[in-house]
């Protein structure tokens, strides 16, 4: 296979391997891994990354050819809701600041699924002001010596790796002296306590770093330039959707709309009301996420996709919090309250109880509300920013 | 419980063509020119309804007029994806002119009849497209697009009707075509001084039959819900003119020794209009899209489009006048314009609880019974 950029495959070429590809693992009878790890040998796991990295080199459009081709054919994939922050967030990075060495480590586990990845960034001291962190690494020869505590880590407890970033030179001003890496979480340092939240389950995890020793073959960026690197890792963050199309009552509108249909007893023209300002804005949402993608697909990026982010926390929010008073005396109820630390994260799943809680959640995970309008305000919209006190001053002087 | 998601759609195309894009550059500078606010102002006292010379600069010079119309009956054979266009730039200068209701009710009613070659639906379709007549169609303007409105007297709040030439008259026995100079036309006050308002008497005209009562009704309901789903791109028009106009303001104007843009009050209002606008913009982009194409579910895509763009253009005038302070309050501030088109554009063509009727039976989510 020759790694010649000049000659990437165009759509007719990659339906003909992915052919190739269920001609000679065909899913009946293949093992679900096997099969994975044969499709990223023949480079149909993400087309776009480079040839023995799991890709073609092709137009990222072109995945879409590939993927409607595989699940025509029935064939098993990589679960992405499951392995979500390696793909959508570690893989990018990797890619774009990892050594040939831990690209070939890393990428193929990753997007076969059998390393899970999580993300060691928010702290109880830095959420939305992220680079305040205070996660100290120190050079010990041609190692890292890594001491702090993480916060909001979900799937800490069943990932093996994380990305981490941590303070390096707390003489610098709070967004240089950060550093970028590769964190092993079998590391005898490394402790995880679930964190019980609002819906009675431990969906995130609390993260103990004592003395975790990290080589320096795994950082990821130069030193001190670990802030730039996590930006790689949050815009590939706000990237991820718009992938997919959504069907029309796709979300979580689709569960409030089949209980109305099957439940005339519940309706009340006040909720009827309510239900269709939300239908109506559900809709909209659907079509802004279809018009996103139509322009990531013509190569024209708009920064529409915090909106979608933004649209989508507060419509889950009203549409749960009116399903739970649709329900009527169920809606008093709730399903279990029992701790439990699932795999992955379901918004829409289990009861209407549950996904009012969960739902709060949306409009603080991966942003707040409040950071995200304040980005779009000044980013966007290009209105002057808030004043800052803290930008000239070194870390290890800044009030916490 | 069991789902029942509705089938997706055909893909709509919610981009713009670059051809859009140059009519969109061309009807701007247009009405940069011509239609500037201070102009505007010092018409809306006047007695001409309309700017002199602008009617004939964009239907005729541009050619606006005709892009629904077929090329063999004079048009531009585009279609409301253009037309939504020129829309969404008549929106964004609030400018008096009679596109939605000639160019595209009117227009639209017509097409619906099926035009022969040569005959009077031929030939005024010809005429309208040319820019050389302006028609309406003589029902109120709050009309939604599912009624069937039949004409017996004066008939209230008739858009555009006091310069019309032709006006389009649904009665009892079928659609008529009456001559504007043969009616009774009495102009009213209007809330919104960019689009005039009259009642209109077509009582003992006689007028010329274009249809009977069945086909023209349907012509009528195509001819509104055209107006309905192309009216979302003069709401979204505005709606962006508003909020771009209050950011501008927003950072010149200093208050507390800052530009009051920086306070995150105000940032965090003007980031919503924002949000509300990229929805509006595509669901604004798909309602044209589904009459250029005539996709099956055009019906409910035009109510989505109303019942949200029509809230967003309000809110996006209200925000407009509240955030210029008191300047926004002043006659000379062209804030009030924006907010007087959006209002009334609430009521046009159905309002958002008529379009919420509409939907509520298209996806069979029922009111209690």
């Amino acid at each position: 296979m020759s790694g010649d950029k000049a000659l990437a495959p165009d759509a007719a070429e990659l339906l003909d391997r992915t052919r190739r590809l269920l001609a000679e693992h065909p899913p009946a009878t293949t093992d679900r891994t096997d099969f994975l790890r044969a499709r990223f040998d023949a480079g149909l796991a993400w087309v776009h990354y480079p040839v023995g990295l799991g890709g073609l080199g092709a137009p990222r459009s072109l995945q879409a050819v590939v993927d409607a081709e595989l699940a025509a054919a029935g064939a098993p994939d990589n679960d992405p809701r499951r392995i979500g922050i390696g793909l959508g967030m570690a893989a990018p990075t990797l890619l774009e600041f990892g050594s040939d060495a831990v690209k070939e480590r890393f990428l193929k586990p990753l997007w076969v699924g059998e390393e899970v990845w999580c993300q060691l960034f928010s702290e109880p001291g830095a959420g939305s002001d992220l680079a305040a962190l205070g996660t100290r690494a120190v050079r010990d020869g041609e190692d890292w010596v890594i001491n702090g505590q993480k916060v909001w880590t979900s799937s800490a407890h069943v990932a093996r790796w994380a990305i981490l970033i941590a303070r390096t030179d707390p003489d610098l001003p709070k967004h240089r002296g950060i550093t970028y890496f590769v964190c092993d979480m079998t590391d005898p340092g490394v402790e995880v306590r679930p964190l019980r939240q609002i819906t009675g389950e431990a969906e995130f995890n609390e993260v103990f770093l004592t003395n975790v020793r990290i080589p320096d073959a795994h950082r990821l960026g130069e030193v001190g330039d670990g802030w730039r690197v996590a930006q790689t890792t949050l815009m590939n963050e706000r990237v991820s959707i718009g992938g997919a199309r959504i069907p029309r009552e796709g979300g979580m509108i689709g569960k409030a709309a089949a209980t109305w249909r099957a439940r005339p007893e519940l309706r009340t023209h006040d909720l009827h009301r309510r239900l269709l300002d939300l239908w109506v804005d559900a809709e909209v949402a659907r079509l802004t996420g279809e018009r996103l993608r139509q322009q990531l697909v013509a190569g024209q990026p708009g920064p529409e996709g915090s909106a979608m982010k933004l649209g989508f926390a507060r419509l889950n929010q009203a549409i749960s919090a009116l399903e739970v008073e649709l329900l009527g005396d169920e809606g008093l109820l709730y399903g279990d309250w029992t701790m439990v630390r699932p795999d992955l994260v379901d918004f829409t799943g289990r009861d209407a109880g549950y996904r009012y809680l969960r739902a709060k959640g949306n409009s603080i995970e991966g942003g707040t509300t409040e950071v995200l309008l304040n980005i779009v305000a000044e980013r966007v919209l290009g209105l002057p920013p808030e004043p800052r006190n803290d930008k000239d001053v070194a870390w290890k002087d800044l009030a916490r | 419980m069991t789902e029942t998601p509705k089938p997706v759609a055909a893909q709509l195309d919610l981009l713009y063509s670059e051809a859009e894009e140059d009519l969109r550059a061309a009807v701007r500078s247009l009405l940069a020119d011509r239609a500037d606010p201070q102009t505007l102002l010092a018409r809306i006292e006047g007695e001409a309804p309309y700017l002199p010379g602008l009617w004939d600069a964009l239907a005729g010079g541009i050619g606006a007029a005709g892009l629904l119309v077929p090329e063999k009956l004079g048009g531009q054979g585009a279609s409301h994806r253009e037309a939504a266009v020129v829309l969404e730039e008549l929106g964004r200068a609030v400018t008096p002119a009679p596109y939605l209701t000639s160019a595209v009710v009117a227009t639209e009613t017509l097409l619906a009849l099926g035009a022969d070659e040569g005959g009077p639906v031929a030939e005024l379709l010809g005429a309208l497209a040319a820019g050389e007549k302006t028609a309406v169609l003589a029902v109120p303007l709050s009309t939604a697009p599912g009624a069937d409105p039949v004409t017996d007297g004066p008939v209230p709040a008739v858009a555009d009707a006091a310069a019309a030439d032709v006006l389009l008259v649904p009665r009892a026995d079928g659609l008529y075509a009456v001559p504007a100079a043969e009616a009774r036309i009495t102009p009213q006050v209007p809330l919104d001084l960019t689009r005039p308002l009259a009642v209109v008497d077509t009582t003992g005209v006689a007028g010329t039959r274009l249809a009977g009562p069945e086909t023209g009704g349907a012509a009528v309901r195509r001819g509104l819900l055209a107006g309905a789903g192309l009216l979302a791109s003069e709401q979204l028009g505005l709606a962006a003119w508003c909020l771009e106009e209050t950011v501008r303001h927003t950072k010149e104007r200093h208050q507390f020794n800052r530009p009051i843009g920086s306070f995150q009050a105000l940032k965090h209002r003007m980031a919503q209009l924002w949000l509300e606008l990229v929805g509006a913009r595509a669901v604004a982009r798909a309602a044209a899209d589904a009459l250029a194409t005539g996709a099956p579910d055009t019906e409910l895509t035009v109510a989505v489009a109303q019942a949200y763009c029509a809230k967003v253009a309000v809110h996006a005038a209200e925000e407009c006048v509240q955030l210029h302070g008191g300047i926004g309050m002043t006659w000379e501030h062209p804030a009030h314009l924006a907010l007087k088109r959006a209002k009334s554009a609430q009521t046009a063509l159905g309002s958002a609880g008529r379009h919420r009727d509409v939907i509520a039976a298209l996806v069979d989510l029922p009111a209690p019974g």
